[in-house]
């Protein structure tokens, strides 16, 4: 007897399980929504995991106003596709309210300021839990976190006292006012991503793909120049062919030297590169453990 | 690079020196699975530190006081790919909480690399990672006789650790165990093959887990389908559409097949199978489906779905072999818990705690019921309403289970069914 599942489909079932187990398990559950490529792909998954239904929970986007224009545009063509609802928890509005301050500064980015409006979106809606396109082999410290992922009454993460997960089982349950993070394509690399999205044929935002665009250089890495990044007199602006490896906001997600105009050209080119995916994200640079840090107030 | 590539789960288990990081570098670093980025990243604090050369092992520490301590606190998954087969480590540290650690990583893994010092031989902590893989019934275990350039690739040495490994595997339950003589410092016989050990002929370690045979680690003789929610879409295309999603757990489900629900009893046979691509005529673990039945019965997450003439036993009395977890409570008789078995929640009560496991020497202490974190017990089960069981051995899926603390909410043990 030969049966057979490829990675790419083994992948698949256990996310769709995992998809399942919180619709299952779970009051209010929300599926955060950035317009990046891990989003969209739980979009798909969640799409087939509750088909002919529709996705029993609600998409929700944390606007930090300082987006791409053709994100913005995606989530909602996505959303109208699919019938989905959509929250949005905007940056703009909480600092008009004076939930969080900006930054000021060279290196100034709301990056930080999500935290708060998250927890805040998330608080207002009574969500318990809320699931996450993040993966273990992005960044050192989520490689630590688990499906189920507890987070306590002020939305933190405990990484030295996290459950143990075993077999296909999975504790859900909490305390009120706590809630869980869940991740459900946590064994997913960037490039299963990216075969899975072009065997899939699934439509990606343009930002994915090769264009011409404004950029300056950073402490190493390519950034789109935009109203929102102030620059230093020596930072100078060209025209460069690039493409966005991972897309957040802008003055923090860097842009990548690129021909690759199709996902074939893209999984070519995530194949032979030499440097990680968030290597263009100066929210990681700002120290070692950066990401450690800010999950641990309850960051994505 | 093609889609047609398996996955093969594996976890690493090995003491604080005995080069686990390390050979876990060495893997990912010789699979070209490190990018630049990365390896300038721990040069860097390599440098910093003032430790000679670039510590691989750094990959492998994620969290702050782990960096800090020099140690790994908890499983990290690490994945790397080669154009066979793609790859999760669940890297497991080998001190405190080792138990509880090895124990999650072991639960879904493939194959166990069990790593042996060739200086010292096997040593306790040996002997106690291989009891814990053949108590999770890793179906494959590697034994990797490290740091052979410092015992100048002697065979005799590799020999002789071979035989006593083997002599104490005797008394366990593991079908398949290979020995490889490896250097994860030099590289020797991890991705490419040593000259230095011309008197060994078998495989690199890469070349073992690229070929070792995983296709049949599933269950496809017993159909086991735990319903994990009902799909109602309540749409006017869709009105009268009652699907039941859930993980196929064992044996392979057909279009036709005549089943019985768990725990109505009724029968009934299998309408269509939906799955990730659509409908299709048959289904095999660990694939992710929605069902329709011919006819409509009350059907709810917790049932289960299987073939007329090949049941599980129901039962609330359940026997099972349990790791504790918790740090802050031992287990005690009259103790009552969350359990969770498949897609059910009940709760049980600790009927009896039979004895203890001497998890060095595999001997069974029956006069110390002092069950504490990381302790190995086997112990008597009620729970509040019928289980629908396999033993461990026959399905990981359907004879596993967990336990949880209604208090704290924690997950306090792991039990595999006896």
């Amino acid at each position: 007897m030969d049966y057979n599942l490829s990675h790419i489909k083994e992948l698949e079932a256990e996310s769709i399980f995992i998809m399942r187990e919180v619709a299952a398990q779970f009051e209010r559950p929300a599926l955060m929504f950035s317009g990046g490529k891990d989003s969209i792909l739980m979009v798909h998954l969640a799409h087939k995991a509750f088909y002919p239904a529709k996705i029993p929970f609600p998409l929700l986007h944390v606007d930090t106003g300082h987006n791409f224009p053709e994100t913005i545009a995606y989530r909602d063509s996505l959303v109208e596709k699919l019938g989905a609802k959509l929250i949005v928890g905007s940056v703009d509005e909480a600092i008009e309210s004076g939930l969080v301050t900006e930054e000021k500064g060279f290196n100034a980015s709301r990056n930080m300021l999500q935290i708060a409006v998250l927890l805040d979106a998330l608080e207002k809606g009574k969500y318990d839990a809320a699931l996450g396109g993040a993966r273990r082999d992005e960044e050192k410290a989520r490689a630590k976190e688990r499906f189920f992922s507890h987070r306590d009454e002020f939305g933190q993460w405990d990484p030295k006292n996290q459950r143990p997960e075993l077999w296909n089982l999975f504790n859900g349950r909490k305390n009120m006012g706590e809630h869980f993070r869940i991740f459900p394509i946590s064994n997913w690399t960037e490039l299963d991503v990216w075969q899975y999205l072009a065997a899939e044929e699934v439509e990606l935002p343009s930002l994915y793909f090769a264009h011409e665009r404004d950029v300056f250089e950073r402490e190493g890495a390519l950034l789109a120049d935009c109203e929102f990044i102030s620059k230093k007199s020596d930072e100078i602006v060209k025209k460069e062919m690039v493409r966005c490896r991972t897309i957040g906001d802008m003055t923090c997600t860097g842009v990548w030297r690129s021909t690759a105009t199709t996902v074939e050209d893209i999984i070519e080119e995530i194949a032979t590169t030499r440097m990680t995916e968030r290597g263009g994200r100066t929210d990681d640079k700002r120290s070692e453990t950066a990401m450690e840090d800010r999950k641990k107030e309850g960051y994505f | 690079m093609t889609n047609n590539t398996e996955l093969l789960r594996f976890t690493t288990a090995g003491s604080v020196d005995d080069g686990k990081s390390t050979l876990i570098g060495r893997l990912l670093y010789d699979s070209k699975s490190i990018y630049q980025d990365q390896y300038d990243q721990i040069k860097e604090t390599s440098e910093r530190r003032g430790e000679e050369g670039v510590n691989l092992a750094l990959l492998t520490d994620g969290l702050k006081s782990e960096r800090e301590q020099g140690i790994t606190i908890d499983v990290a998954y690490r994945y790397f790919s080669t154009p066979k087969r793609k790859f999760i480590i669940a890297d497991t540290p080998g001190h405190t909480q080792y138990t509880r650690n090895m124990v999650t990583g072991a639960s879904t893994a493939n194959v166990a690399l069990i790593l042996v010092d060739a200086r010292h031989g096997v040593v306790d902590q040996t002997r106690r990672h291989a009891i814990i893989a053949s108590l999770l019934q890793i179906p494959h275990i590697v034994v990797c006789i490290n740091k052979m350039d410092l015992v100048d690739y002697s065979q005799e040495a590799y020999d002789k650790i071979q035989e006593s490994f083997e002599g104490f595997a005797a008394k366990l339950d593991v079908k398949d165990v290979h020995f490889i003589p490896i250097s994860a410092l030099k590289g020797d016989n991890v991705v490419n093959r040593s000259d230095q050990t011309p008197w060994y002929e078998g495989p690199t370690l890469m070349y073992y887990l690229e070929n070792v045979h995983i296709a049949s680690d599933h269950n496809f003789i017993d159909q086991r389908f735990p319903v994990q929610f009902v799909i109602r879409p309540y749409s006017d295309e869709f009105h009268d559409f009652r699907g039941y999603a859930g993980r196929l757990a064992g044996g392979v489900m057909k279009k036709g097949d005549d089943v019985t629900l768990l725990p109505s009893g009724f029968t009934t046979k299998i309408k269509t199978i939906h799955g990730a691509d659509g409908e299709q005529d048959e289904a095999f673990p660990p694939q992710s489906i929605t069902i329709e039945l011919e006819e409509d019965f009350d059907l709810s997450r917790g049932d289960m779905i299987v073939r007329a003439n090949n049941q599980p036993e129901v039962t609330q009395d359940i026997d099972v072999m349990m790791c504790w977890f918790d740090n802050t409570k031992a287990l005690k008789e009259k103790g009552k818990f969350a359990l969770q078995h498949t897609t059910q929640n009940v709760r049980c009560v600790v009927k009896e705690i039979r004895y203890k496991l001497d998890i060095n020497t595999l001997h069974r202490l029956q006069d110390d019921k002092e069950i504490k974190m990381n302790d190995i017990a086997r112990v008597s089960l009620r729970v509040t309403k019928p289980l629908f069981i396999d033993s461990y051995r026959q399905n990981r899926i359907t004879g596993s289970i967990i336990l949880i603390d209604e208090v704290t909410n924690n997950t306090v043990a792991a039990g595999m069914i006896i």
